[in-house]
């Protein structure tokens, strides 16, 4: 039993960091902006979370300058796509070109120091609890936030006001302006809270996944929580399904290598991927189910005059 | 659309590699192409301590450039390439699957001289390979897992399968026969060189599988913080990694490759570069062992007697009797295998508890 909770544990810590970057997104996609750039902001989370927590010798610390510096980050985005009106995809990909050299330049000096863990929440009798006390009531912080997170996005967006607002930015920016919606008050605020996001995720990479900075850390994982919320087709709660289910695949491969079924090695470490694409295709077929939730005006420029 | 997008993203990986051109007249231009970034703490780590001590060594007469996280796909083609075209003078690649753009680039650039790490494809005349003997310390390594491991079985992190890792792999665990004939072994590809958190990842899955003692054939020290994080050993991979589990780390395998960069940079310098082929190993000083920490005294005694049997020669891994994974004799007792074997290694020992991807 022991080991199971072990392995859950495992693919909480692998799915976290997917589950708050995407989430992270998704809320910036339902107003109708496409932010590429969340490797970009998730690495930059990761370098500045770990050279705070070094130089501080405080993870918390470290963690807050995470969404700090993802949301500072994000600004440069909002401000070329928003009142710039630059293309969002060439934006997006520069954001992370440029996070990915930046982090590797700040963090240099960094390299190479073990560092310090952010430790899991330890509350007495329960978390001594047999079986679940570990599982859900010793993990670490941002587990706690990530979750909360997911439900706090799907609230806010379907049942406030502010939510329907976002909503129907997404949806279509010039009706939303003619009925006086401030289009890119709201877009500013989205794109900020998406860079906060993908910060902490960058965070829990350097602070709880593996305690170290090195350049271009977060390998791809930007990425993946970007298909995440297409995948999720821009629903909260698809999103932690999707977010858990590709964490168990990535974890579960391991399993399967370790207790030795035949099944190529190659296959397995592709299946997480696989799987992604499959999903894709499968939404994909459905057009009703995709036009029902693809906020109509997203990646396209607004102009209010125009 | 999609396909554009990620078409971008995998040349952002060269994009945003350290690029530094403009040769001098007079000097020799040594250039560098590595898998990782020069901060892994690992593979690529040692490689660019080998290049600053070119620097080092020659001062005046050299000046050396590398790029690093270059992708191991048909995207290296283009920084090799581009380092030939822009008046290096020598180039070492330092990865395996740098063998083909390597050789093409070679036939393009005559005038270059080419050194790929690791391969054994040398089509035309300036183009050298080198290795070095790491399987030497596998054979140390596995047979402290094999006095040190409490369930009998340790597990392994490999990279991808190809001869180098699947010979560190048997080298592993016919050093632990030699103490245990029961141990055995659980491999987990991850098919990654370099990607800490599925490093950690895969050492979280083999620790809840039961092993305790962990050893990698990938790049960062990820699965170490995660084995001292744990509770359970682990071996070092490529450089010394102490300061990431000292509680943890048995010892490491150092790969000291300034040496051979110095001879080799000096020799296009001299005017005297040749073709060759090198595989040194712990004789040379190109494998060294990490001092053995966290053991017994008489674990460590065993390591060091051992070590020294290998750097005299009196002891070579991978001699007879060794049967094969699926039973059949491989070599018959006072056998040693041969060189071309070793080189092309495709198959598992006894004892591997995994299939070997083929």
């Amino acid at each position: 039993m022991d080991v199971w909770i072990s392995i859950i544990i495992s693919i909480c810590a692998a799915s976290t960091p997917l589950l708050i970057a995407a989430t992270g997104e998704l809320v910036v996609e339902r107003s109708g902006v496409l932010n590429l750039g969340v490797e970009g902001m998730m690495v930059m989370g990761a370098v500045a979370a770990f050279s705070v927590a070094q130089l501080t010798g405080n993870p918390y610390l470290g963690a807050i300058a995470a969404i700090f510096v993802g949301a500072l980050f994000s600004m440069l985005f909002a401000f070329l796509t928003l009142t710039l009106v630059a293309n969002q995809v060439a934006t997006g990909l520069a954001l992370t070109i440029l996070g990915l050299g930046l982090s590797g330049m700040i963090g240099e000096g960094f390299v190479g120091q073990p560092g310090i863990r952010m430790e899991n929440i330890h509350i007495p009798v329960l978390t001594d609890l047999p079986v679940v006390g570990k599982l859900i009531f010793g993990q670490d912080l941002i587990f706690y936030i990530s979750i909360a997170l997911v439900f706090g996005v799907g609230w806010f967006l379907f049942k406030t006001h502010a939510g329907l607002m976002l909503r129907s930015v997404g949806d279509s920016h010039s009706s939303a302006h003619a009925l006086g919606i401030k289009v890119i008050q709201i877009r500013y605020l989205a794109i900020l809270f998406g860079g906060a996001c993908a910060g902490l995720a960058g965070a829990h990479l350097s602070l709880v996944y593996v305690p170290q900075w090195v350049e271009g850390m977060t390998a791809g994982r930007g990425w993946i929580a970007l298909a995440l919320v297409v995948f999720a087709s821009w629903r909260p709660g698809r999103v932690l399904i999707g977010a858990y289910l590709f964490g168990a695949v990535t974890i579960g491969q391991f399993h399967v290598q370790a207790i030795g079924v035949a099944i190529p090695a190659q296959f397995l470490t592709s299946l997480p991927y696989l799987a992604t694409i499959v999903v894709l295709v499968l939404i994909a077929r459905n057009r009703r189910l995709t036009m029902i939730n693809t906020p109509a005006s997203l990646g396209q420029p607004f102009v209010p005059d125009r | 659309m999609k396909k554009t997008l990620f078409a971008l993203a995998a040349s952002c990986a060269v994009l945003t590699s350290n690029m530094a051109f403009g040769a001098d007249g007079d000097k020799t231009k040594a250039c560098f192409v590595y898998i990782g970034p020069t901060g892994d703490f690992g593979w690529t780590y040692q490689h660019d301590q080998g290049r600053l001590a070119v620097e080092a060594a020659l001062g005046d007469k050299v000046e050396t450039a590398f790029l690093e996280s270059v992708p191991e796909s048909a995207e290296a083609q283009r920084p090799i390439e581009a380092f030939a075209r822009n008046g290096c003078n020598i180039i070492f690649t330092t990865s395996f699957n740098y063998m083909d753009p390597t050789n093409k680039a070679a036939k393009k650039h005559p005038k270059v001289k080419f050194e790929h790490a690791t391969g054994y494809k040398r089509e035309s005349p300036n183009v050298s390979t080198y290795s070095s003997k790491f399987y030497q310390g596998r054979y140390v390594q596995g047979q402290i897992a094999a006095k040190m491991s409490k369930t009998g079985v340790a597990g392994y992190i490999a990279s991808f399968p190809i001869p180098e890792v699947v010979r560190g792999i048997n080298s592993f665990i016919l050093g632990a026969q030699s103490i245990n004939p029961d141990f055995s072994l659980k491999v987990v590809w991850v098919s990654t060189w370099f990607d800490p958190p599925k490093e950690a990842d895969a050492a979280k899955a083999l620790i809840d599988q039961g092993v305790d003692i962990i050893t990698q054939h990938t790049d960062s020290t990820a699965a170490m913080q995660v084995a001292a994080e744990r509770g359970i050993k682990a071996f070092g991979q490529a450089s010394d990694m102490i300061k990431f589990g000292p509680e943890t780390q048995l010892t490491a395998i150092i790969d000291d490759w300034a040496p051979y960069y110095i001879e080799r940079v000096k020799a296009v310098v001299d005017g005297n570069w040749e073709q060759q082929d090198v595989w040194h190993g712990m004789d040379h000083g190109s494998v060294a062992m990490a001092p053995f920490t966290n053991m017994p005294d008489d674990v460590s005694a065993l390591a060091t007697k051992t070590t020294t049997a290998i750097t005299d020669g009196s002891l070579e891994p991978f001699t007879g009797p060794i049967t094969k994974q699926d039973g059949t004799e491989w070599l018959k007792a006072g056998e040693k295998a041969d060189i071309g074997t070793l080189l092309g290694m495709n198959f598992y020992v006894k004892g591997v508890d995994d299939k070997l991807p083929q």
